[in-house]
């Protein structure tokens, strides 16, 4: 461990300055795709262990709309939607049938997912790393230099447009009659349906929602990274972590820990660049021994 | 009560000799390399998953991090037998041995520290947080390069010497000897799962309420279980070190515990060689997938889904209930 780079990094403001927007951009991506997950277990009390195929397929779809469109906004649209619908799918074709089963056969269904989605990318676009897809023409521009740090005017972008989006899933959470459905159903789905709602509607809603973020976190993520289909392995694995540390179905909890998160994988590239994975699980660890339900979980 | 346990522990005795036999007599029959390494490497990963099966079936406890306990027991073995630990106290034909007893002795030591954090913690936490010490562990292995070797798995080999007329260099031995240690793990675990400790766990499974009533410590059977499938599959790693002579990072990797997952949902979870038939499907399956098609994830998850969506449950448990039925 490099602790006096890490003091370094923290002492001089260009290190820490740009560390600390790699580090936001990191988390606020994370968030899109953690979001969705806390969601669904929050609603639908299952853990989606497929969720890193869904940001997967997204960075997949936007690449192809912007093989066919060449329009940026355009490609990261269609790959969102496109995860949506896919989600759509999943939720009523399998999901739905082991709402009632254990764990173990709610993971196993999920890893078959997996399995199977990512043969299928392999067979369609190849077992080829795709290249990105490219920033789009207004931020193709030197970047900004603030106190001698670095930083991308793409990367501020994409952190506004997350945070605009956290602050809409917000809004729509607790301002509108869906979100006060949403969080009724998460607290008893029996009674909501015995009022008349239709609680499968809620269900996969929510899912198609949750899918829709992974997918724009996926094909927001193409824009700079080379797209493989393993590339939802690492990303379901910190989902995890962030909706464990938030408080699994907290979505303000989600958005706590993304940060924390982001900021650990920036500033532990500084200070242990082979032990930023296991200091995330480190944090995991300690967050589910001192208080289990996390950072904002409800007490059950 | 201990009537019926000496007569079992006298049956379960002949049926482990016989087996054994039976194995040995399988290795004349099929003259060929192939098969009788599937028939080594079938028994390791049933070692493997029935170890993973006395907390899922048994106790009803989900562990999603048991491949640390299996890298565990590889590593343990292989860093022992490639230390100079050997030659400076002159160890020599006994190293094999005492490599194989160090493969379950750390296995559990590392269980009893994970066990006593994790099992304060229900369901799906239960399960998250063995996960977290198996990606921590995980971590630590790619981290310390230069113990482990890093990404590149523990490589260079090590000796195996022979020890007590046995030549595990011998391929007719080191199949022996496995499927040996395999039975004599599979024989005890028999008689832990049939034994009154046994039967506690089962109902701890089935009611947390009652144990407790009874006066009962849920918490230090739920332990000392943990301890037990850890040093299993720890020794189920070092046979899996000893077959490729070297030991690999992915072995630590969440999705080596996915594989037990599966072969315990093939074979069935309420039949005690259940596990063992689901190592049997899962090897024959990875086999003849991998020879006949690039697409091996597609036939599995296929696979999996039919089992998940149609039979709900093992196939072993599945004919054990028709054979009930009838």
């Amino acid at each position: 461990m490099e602790v006096l780079a890490l003091l370094d990094c923290l002492s001089a403001p260009a290190c820490l300055l740009s560390q600390a927007v790699g580090g936001l951009k990191i988390g606020m991506l994370l968030f899109l795709v953690a979001s969705g997950l806390t969601l669904i277990f929050g609603v639908l009390g299952i853990i989606n262990f497929a969720h890193g195929i869904l940001y997967m397929l997204g960075a997949y779809f936007a690449w192809q709309a912007m093989e066919l469109t060449g329009h940026f906004g355009l490609s990261v649209l269609i790959g969102a939607i496109g995860v949506g619908i896919f989600g759509l799918a999943f939720e009523r074709g399998l999901i739905k049938r082991v709402y009632e089963s254990n764990l173990l056969i709610q993971i196993l269904l999920c890893y078959a997912v997996i399995l199977i989605v990512d043969d299928l990318v392999m067979i369609i676009w190849g077992d080829e790393f795709l290249s990105s897809i490219g920033v789009p023409e207004i931020f193709q521009v030197p970047p900004l230099f603030i106190f001698d740090a670095v930083i991308p005017p793409f990367h501020l972008a994409i952190i506004f447009t997350s945070l605009l989006i956290a602050i809409l899933l917000w809004m729509l959470m607790t301002r509108s009659r869906f979100g006060s459905l949403v969080r009724a159903a998460a607290i008893n789905p029996k009674m909501l349906e015995a009022l008349g709602i239709n609680t499968n509607f809620i269900r996969y809603s929510v899912f198609v929602l949750g899918s829709f973020l992974a997918g724009l976190g996926g094909a927001l993520a193409a824009s700079e990274r080379s797209i493989v289909s393993q590339m939802g392995n690492s990303i379901l694995i910190e989902s995890f972590i962030i909706t464990v540390i938030g408080g699994m179905g907290s979505i303000g909890g989600a958005f706590l820990a993304s940060l924390i998160i982001g900021m650990a994988r920036s500033f532990g590239a500084v200070a242990m660049p082979l032990f930023t994975d296991g200091l995330m699980f480190l944090i995991m660890v300690l967050v589910l021994i001192l208080r289990p339900r996390g950072i904002m979980g409800e007490k059950k | 009560m201990n009537v019926s346990i000496k007569d079992s522990f006298k049956k379960d005795a002949i049926y482990s000799v016989v087996s054994w036999i039976a194995l040995l007599s399988l290795y004349f029959i099929f003259n060929d390399h192939g098969i009788q390494d599937i028939i080594t490497k079938v028994a390791i990963l049933g070692l493997f998953a029935m170890s993973l099966n006395i907390l899922i079936g048994y106790l009803g406890l989900i562990a999603f991090g048991h491949a640390t306990f299996f890298a565990a027991g590889a590593y343990t073995l292989g860093l022992f037998l490639q230390s100079d630990f050997i030659i400076e106290y002159n160890i020599g034909s006994w190293s094999i041995p005492i490599a194989l007893s160090l493969s379950v002795l750390l296995p559990g030591i590392l269980a009893t520290i994970v066990g006593v954090i994790c099992i304060r913690l229900r369901e799906i936490y239960f399960s998250f947080l063995t996960l977290a010490f198996q990606m921590i562990f995980y971590s630590l292995i790619l981290a310390l390069v230069g113990i482990t070797g890093g990404d590149q798995g523990l490589m260079g080999g090590f000796p195996k010497p022979p020890f007590l007329g046995i030549n595990l260099g011998i391929h007719f031995h080191f199949y022996a000897f496995t499927t040996f240690i395999v039975i004599l793990a599979v024989f005890l675990m028999r008689q832990i799962i049939e034994s009154p400790f046994g039967y506690g766990l089962r109902m701890i499974r089935d009611n947390h309420e009652r144990p407790a009533a009874l006066g009962f410590n849920i918490r230090s059977h739920q332990l000392l279980a943990f301890i037990i499938a850890g040093s299993l599959a720890g020794l189920a790693g070092s046979l899996q070190a000893l077959l490729d002579v070297g030991a690999y990072p992915e072995w630590a990797f969440w999705s080596k515990s996915a594989e037990p997952l599966f072969m315990i949902l093939l074979g069935g979870m309420q039949t005690f060689l259940g596990p063992l038939l689901g190592a049997l499907i899962f090897e024959l399956l990875n086999d003849f997938v991998s020879a006949n098609t690039r697409y091996y994830g597609l036939i599995l998850g296929l696979v999996i889904l039919i089992f998940v969506l149609g039979f709900k449950k093992g196939l072993l448990d599945w004919i054990v209930i028709r054979g009930r039925k009838n």
